[in-house]
């Protein structure tokens, strides 16, 4: 049985909440302990509380389901062949979700490859997304990208890239761009603990610092880098947070299985931004349940089983937990919940399929390969489709 | 019509858009309160503010990083790389991310950012203050890449450049900045003044990007020119009395292809010349454009006279610089073949 008794885990309730405007140097505390709300009787304890109404509270049961339900759809459809690969956020999906809830829908989301919830809390249609998995004529983004490298604008989801970091400190760009212009929109940018390692994250801390910028900045810590640990990334000495204060950047981790605690702390990060008092770091200390992608295999580097003891529990169930200690859920809501999105996933599944799978198609008409390169094609593109479309002219594939 | 150098001239750009187009914001490492090292920003601060104009911490990736930011958001920011020489620590942001980002994104985001940086030798700058990287860029679909050779173009490029939906590399050669350089370091230095691109007028004009000039028209031979290496082949030509064609490309990419096809098919022989390395240099691309298109007009093989396949070294500028003995050569070597 895997041994978690070296993770000290303040009780939940315990951390103070400061001020918004709290200076880098006093988040201290925040930063090298943890956030935490949902204690284990399921209760809402400590000033942390964010007080959310019971709508708000089962809606987030709602989505997070659903993500996770779309995410298993989405694993066997790999599994079937339909797609050549998919990334599941399981045991991760009260960080995006709850930040997916709190954010504004035209504030723009620079996410990682493992925040769907964000999308999905933003009831963008997930048939949308299984188009762009299945990269058939329907997907938004032409079959250019590998599966599940979204890019949404009119839902605030800015373009995935695949190299990892490099959008970390675009966000702080565009922040930067919206307090120029005045506006009250703010970024919010998501970072694996294993690609904090890289230097764009600290360009983005130190640019988000010198410029005052509106953005919140999320580290992921789901313990798992494919097969590194988060030792190898510098996480056994100190925590992730903790890197925001030599930058004069408050630092806050956060229990990122707890729906209420991550909501409050980005509840708090976003006020911060919006009342221009500056950019926050929050680290979310959760646990990578899911493999790294279909093409890992996490049993070679881990206990398969490990994900079962993570002392944080699973964010569903704990959110779940808390429903029902309100007297606001009950198991017999959660099964009709549950096979009401998997009818509803199933659906839009069949109906994605019939615009096509990877293998077979239809997608796109492949000159359309040529298309955006530049906004305008210039002549040696303009060329070398025509040569294309002489070889396809009348065939699915060159 | 005003007389500028190019620093003056690249500097009125700036002054023009920065008019103009509330969007555009200017920044990179000391170009703020100082003006930048080589001054091209001089002024721009007082006028335009802080918040306009300012200074960049000394990370050339997180500076690209955050200005591929604001074009998403909709600015048109103009990043000061202060050497060409420092671009490296930004290319995987210009590389996977400004290039791309238009594609992977089928035109929901664009980065309609310019990326000034001084370039090229002339100056004595050793390894690190001398090179001519534009072939890397080049060979990278997405990105836009101009070299301007005086100031006239140098303003009409760089406002185009801003205006540009797309990525632009704009790469000035710093030992124009101050006047025209032919190549003859033993000569005295020359101001623009005498120059007729050194007139340049003091309000707004675009030189559209694609489009090669003409800066000599002949019959013999064409050479295919850009940057400091346009007034080398001037001079070279003068000393062997060919009567060469010499075309400034002025942007690398796209590239003014029925410019280049016209002159050598007029003239059945072509001479690359560039200052940047040999080997996968922008003139093996160029070597190759004109063989398949210009192959049954051709009367010479083409040749190319470029920098050595080494780093630029300090104390040997002269040798390395190919100057314009080396393309006089060249061009009586194409001129017998
Ligand atoms: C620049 C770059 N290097 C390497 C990779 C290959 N790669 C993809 S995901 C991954 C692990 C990332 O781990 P982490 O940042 O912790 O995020 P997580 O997958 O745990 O969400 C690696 C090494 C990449 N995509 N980009």
């Amino acid at each position: 049985m895997p041994d978690f008794g070296y993770l000290q885990l303040p009780k939940a309730g315990d951390a103070k909440r400061p001020d918004p405007g709290v200076m880098a140097a006093a988040t201290h505390d925040l930063a090298y302990g943890l956030v935490r709300v949902i204690d284990d009787q399921g209760a809402a304890v400590g000033a942390w509380d964010p007080k959310l109404d019971a709508e708000t509270l089962r809606r987030g049961l709602r989505v997070m389901l659903l993500t996770r339900i779309f995410d298993d759809r989405m694993f066997k459809a790999q599994r079937q062949g339909k797609t050549p690969f998919y990334m599941k956020c399981t045991g991760e999906e009260a960080v995006a979700v709850a930040q997916g809830l709190v954010l504004n829908r035209d504030d723009m989301c620079f996410a990682s490859y493992r925040q769907q919830g964000l999308l999905i809390a933003r009831d963008w249609p997930i048939f949308d997304l299984m188009c762009q998995i299945y990269s058939n004529s329907d997907d938004r983004l032409k079959g250019r990208q590998l599966p599940v490298l979204y890019s949404v604008r009119e839902a605030g989801f800015f373009s995935l890239s695949g190299n990892l970091g490099t959008q970390f400190p675009q966000a702080v760009g565009w922040a930067m761009a919206s307090a120029y212009k005045r506006d009250t929109k703010i970024a919010a940018a998501w970072i694996g603990e294993g690609a904090s390692a890289e230097g764009d994250f600290h360009h983005a801390l130190t640019f988000a610092a010198v410029y005052h910028a509106p953005v919140i900045l999320n580290l992921v810590n789901n313990q798992w880098a494919i097969s590194s640990s988060q030792d190898v990334a510098g996480g056994e000495e100190t925590t992730f947070a903790s890197r925001a204060i030599g930058f004069g950047i408050p630092g806050i981790r956060v229990d990122g299985n707890d729906f209420l605690a991550v909501h409050a702390v980005t509840s708090w990060a976003a006020e911060r931004a919006r009342t221009n008092r500056g950019p926050t770091l929050i680290e979310h200390f959760t646990y990578r349940a899911a493999p790294h992608s279909t093409s890992d295999d996490p049993g070679r580097y881990r206990p398969g089983d490990e994900h079962k003891y993570w002392p944080l529990g699973d964010p569903i169930l704990r959110l779940k937990a808390h429903l029902e200690h309100i007297g606001e859920w009950d198991e017999k809501r959660h099964i009709a919940l549950t096979a009401e999105i998997e009818a509803h996933v199933d659906a839009a599944n069949r109906k994605a399929q019939q615009l096509g799978v990877h293998g077979g198609g239809p997608y796109h008409d492949s000159s359309t390969m040529f298309e955006d390169v530049y906004k305008d094609m210039p002549w040696h593109l303009r060329e070398q489709q025509a040569e294309l479309k002489r070889f396809t002219a009348g065939k699915a594939k060159p | 019509m005003t007389a500028m150098n190019m620093v003056q001239a690249l500097n009125s750009a700036m002054d023009v858009m920065l008019d103009r187009d509330s969007n555009v914001l200017i920044f990179g490492e000391d170009v703020g309160f100082f003006g930048g090292v080589f001054r091209v920003t001089d002024g721009l601060q007082r006028r335009y503010g802080e918040q306009r104009v300012f200074d960049a911490p000394i990370a050339e990736g997180g500076q690209i990083a955050v200005a591929i930011g604001m074009g998403a958001y909709g600015l048109r920011p103009v990043v000061e790389c202060q050497f060409a020489d420092y671009i490296y620590p930004a290319f995987d942001q210009l590389v996977s991310e400004a290039a791309r980002l238009r594609y992977r994104s089928a035109g929901e985001f664009n980065a309609p950012i310019t990326v000034r940086a001084p370039y090229g030798g002339g100056i004595f700058g050793g390894q690190t203050h001398s090179q001519s990287p534009e072939g890397l860029f080049t060979h990278v679909c997405g990105l836009k890449t101009v070299i301007p050779s005086n100031p006239y173009d140098a303003k009409g490029l760089l406002i185009s450049a801003i205006e540009d939906d797309d990525p632009v590399l704009f790469f000035e050669p710093k030992r124009l900045y101050a006047g025209p350089f032919d190549g003859h370091y033993e000569k005295p230095v020359e101001t623009w003044a005498k120059h007729a691109a050194g007139e340049v007028p003091i309000g707004h004009y675009s030189i559209p990007l694609g489009k090669a000039a003409v800066v000599r028209a002949g019959e013999a031979l064409t050479i295919l020119a850009y940057g400091t290496m346009v007034h080398v082949a001037l001079a070279a030509t003068v000393a062997t009395g060919v009567d060469a064609e010499i075309l400034d490309l002025r942007t690398l990419m796209p590239i003014d292809i029925e410019a280049i096809t016209m002159s050598v098919e007029k003239t059945g022989r072509c001479l690359i010349v560039h200052e940047a390395t040999r080997t996968s240099g922008y003139g093996a691309e160029l070597s190759a454009l004109v063989q398949e298109r210009c192959f049954y007009h051709l009367e010479a093989p083409i040749l190319r006279v470029t920098g050595w396949d080494t780093p630029y070294p300090r104390e040997f500028e002269w040798e390395y610089f190919p100057g314009p003995l080396r393309v006089a050569e060249a061009i009586s070597k194409i001129m017998a073949g």
